[in-house]
């Protein structure tokens, strides 16, 4: 779209070092050319107001843009596709951008890492992909935060509020992240009692509203009464499920609002105090680490306050459960445990703690939850 | 809670409840192009009037207070998307196809641009009458809470068909879309016609997009139609330009999109890309059946751009 007006590398250098050598010479900049002024681009994949997953990253833009040296700019409704090469080609060459945050998943291969050798002066931060230190760029980072313990004490929630005992998950697709939500979610559920089941319902998409609606109906058709979800926007399936009398727990974003009196609490994403640790580092001169993961513990990630149908016991367990595991060494997916075709996951003794990299190739549901990933 | 426990019956029930929540969008739309398609043109912009319209349609409601405002707003924003494909299509030489698709682009550019501020405020809801209280179960009142946006399409159907089959004004209309000259020859003005007939039909794609912001799903984003408007358009063939026809398969593509989700709710998990297939595996498999070597696109109108 907007290809004519990107100039090359080689043109736009020339050009800006013959400016910055005029501004040298006329002396005015002096001053400006020594402080550390970063811009800092983000971009994301959908609208930044969806009460989701861009809106978290959205207000972690919004916490940096009152620090003295930091521009940001900003673009949403960007395509996993070449538009997003050509969305931080622009923010490079036109806005002058040296840390990048291209927040979406699916931006990560191939458009991040081929921006990211055509301009090794950038920094390009991606949330949740896994960066490899032999396969990938130095100038490349990768930043996630445990969320799958907020989904954890989701559960724990859930599993105090649901009467059917079966519980009910929205989810886009059987990627790790994703599975791990879906089964923290039902072990949460499960540490309250043993007997509750999870249904899991794949829509396939990150935002499709009317299959999400769909699939909130199904599942309370086939009574589950507490749903969450992992999808870009939870707004509909929010609406929807207090619409049908179920309880929810939110994602992404405190969705509160939308469902005050059936919100029962949400995983929360904590941008802001991420971002602005990036934007210190960065302006302190200093590199931002490349593999950057982080919890409760780290703020990384918090808990919508609890809703007014949370009950004196519920909120014991939460609020006991989210001490310990700040204490940190908190393991969900424990021995002994098995997926939900039989096979072991874990043998008795077994752990997997938060930070366990193995964790972020999940490619199974546990059991109790009724569901498949493909 | 055993007592709702409805296990496998939530299958053809979810199938029901689906085609009566998710077939409103696909009726109107297929309604309106209908009658568009009968008068002689092709509408392909009607998936970015749907748009437009849930975003005017909610941003009204929201404004006022009134549902059925958002309702009226979004009629108003169809028709005149449609005004303006009927106008431009009048010009010498202009191709329906064409227009309809910058059409398209425009109203869903338009609604991305105006609907920025209304993402995230909560517009009030269309209403909904309960036909299932005669039932203990809550699945099935749910499955019958049918929305008057609905019944309103259904009854539009019959009579749409009436007007094509007995009346002076549906005559007209098949007349001009059958062909230009003998229309002419008649005294008719085909041009006023077909932008009438586009109009009405912008209309009603407006009214489709109202029912996905106002209803089901029932809240403005960027991401509410996912190309229900484009199938709708295909619906008509697929119904051959009957009304009623229209009515039943906009029925089969609801039901047929309720069926992924309800299956995995019952535990038939592996697979669901392909049942979410289901609907499109559907019409390819109903057209093959129908089709006939004999003659092309029965009931098509003569003067229609890509059945000439």
């Amino acid at each position: 779209m907007s290809d004519f007006r990107i100039p090359t590398r080689r043109g736009f250098l020339k050009s800006t070092a013959a400016l910055g050598g005029a501004v040298a010479l006329t002396g005015l900049g002096a001053g400006r050319a020594l402080a550390a002024d970063t811009t800092v681009g983000f971009i994301y994949v959908g609208p930044k107001d969806d009460y989701g997953y861009n809106q978290a990253h959205a207000e972690g833009a919004a916490a940096i843009k009152g620090m003295p040296g930091i521009t940001v700019v900003e673009e949403e409704n960007v395509p996993e596709s070449v538009d997003v090469q050509k969305s931080m080609e622009s923010m490079i060459n036109f806005d002058g951008a040296s840390l990048i945050f291209p927040t979406s998943f699916g931006y990560f291969d191939p458009h991040i890492l081929e921006m990211a050798q055509k301009y090794p002066d950038v920094r390009f931060e991606h949330c949740g992909g896994m960066w490899t230190a032999d396969k990938h760029p130095m100038n490349v980072g990768s930043y996630f935060g445990y969320i799958g313990m907020g989904q954890y004490l989701n559960g724990i929630a859930a599993g105090h509020a649901t009467r059917t005992k079966k519980i009910g998950f929205v989810a886009a697709k059987p990627i790790p992240q994703v599975l791990l939500n879906v089964n923290s979610f039902l072990l949460g559920a499960r540490a309250v009692d043993p007997e509750i089941t999870c249904q899991v319902i794949f829509t396939g998409e990150w935002s499709l509203a009317v299959k999400e609606a769909e699939a909130v109906n199904a599942l309370t058709d086939q009574g589950a009464d507490v749903i969450t979800c992992h999808v870009d926007g939870p707004k509909v399936v929010m609406e929807t499920a207090a619409g049908r009398g179920a309880f929810v727990c939110g994602y992404h974003a405190d969705q509160s609002a939308l469902a005050p009196e059936k919100y029962l609490t949400g995983a929360e994403w904590n941008w802001a105090n991420v971002y602005t640790d990036m934007a210190e580092t960065t302006l302190a001169g200093g590199t931002i680490d490349n593999f950057v993961r982080g919890g409760l513990a780290e703020d990384f990630i918090k808990m919508s306050p609890l809703g007014p149908a949370v009950s004196d016991a519920s909120r014991a367990q939460f609020e006991d459960t989210m001490a310990t595991i700040k204490k940190g060494g908190f393991s969900v997916i424990k021995g002994p445990l098995k997926d939900n075709k039989g096979g072991v996951i874990a043998t008795e003794g077994q752990a997997f703690e938060e930070s366990d990299v193995a964790l972020e190739s999940m490619d199974y549901l546990v059991e109790g939850v009724i569901g498949s990933t493909s | 809670m055993t007592d709702t426990d409805i296990g496998l019956w939530g299958v053809p029930l979810a199938i029901l409840g689906g085609a009566i929540r998710v077939s409103t969008p696909f009726l109107f739309v297929s309604l309106g192009e209908c009658l568009t398609e009968r008068s002689g043109r092709i509408n392909l912009g009607l998936e970015g009037t749907l748009v437009f319209g849930a975003m005017a349609g909610y941003a009204i409601a929201y404004e006022t207070g009134s549902a059925w405002a958002g309702v009226l707003a979004a009629a108003i924003a169809g028709s005149v998307f449609g005004l303006v494909h009927g106008f431009m299509c009048s010009l010498p030489r202009v191709n329906d196809i064409a227009i309809g698709i910058a059409l398209m682009l425009l109203g869903m550019g338009l609604a991305f641009f105006f609907g920025k501020p209304y993402i995230q405020p909560v517009a009030p809801d269309l209403p909904a009458i309960e036909f299932g209280l005669w039932s203990d179960l809550p699945q099935v009142q749910a499955a019958l809470r049918v929305n008057v946006l609905f019944l309103i399409g259904a009854a539009l159907a019959v009579f749409l068909w009436w007007v094509f089959r007995a009346t002076r004004v549906g005559l007209i209309v098949r007349v001009v879309g059958d062909s230009t000259d003998a229309a002419r020859a008649m005294g008719l003005r085909p041009n006023q016609v077909r932008i009438a007939s586009t109009a009405v039909g912008g209309a009603l794609a407006g009214v489709a997009g109202s029912y996905l912001s106002l209803y089901y799903p029932g809240s403005w984003n960027e991401g509410i139609s996912s190309g229900q408007g484009l199938m709708a358009v295909a619906l008509v063939i697929f119904a051959r330009w009957n009304p009623i026809n229209c009515f039943l398969a906009a029925m089969l593509f609801g039901g047929a999109g309720a069926l992924g989700p309800a299956l995995q709710s019952v535990g038939v998990t592996s697979g669901y890309y392909l049942f979410y297939a289901a609907p499109y595996v559907l019409t390819l498999g109903m057209l093959i059946a129908t089709s006939s070597t004999t003659r092309a696109l029965t009931g098509a109108p003569g003067e229609l751009s890509i059945t000439k």
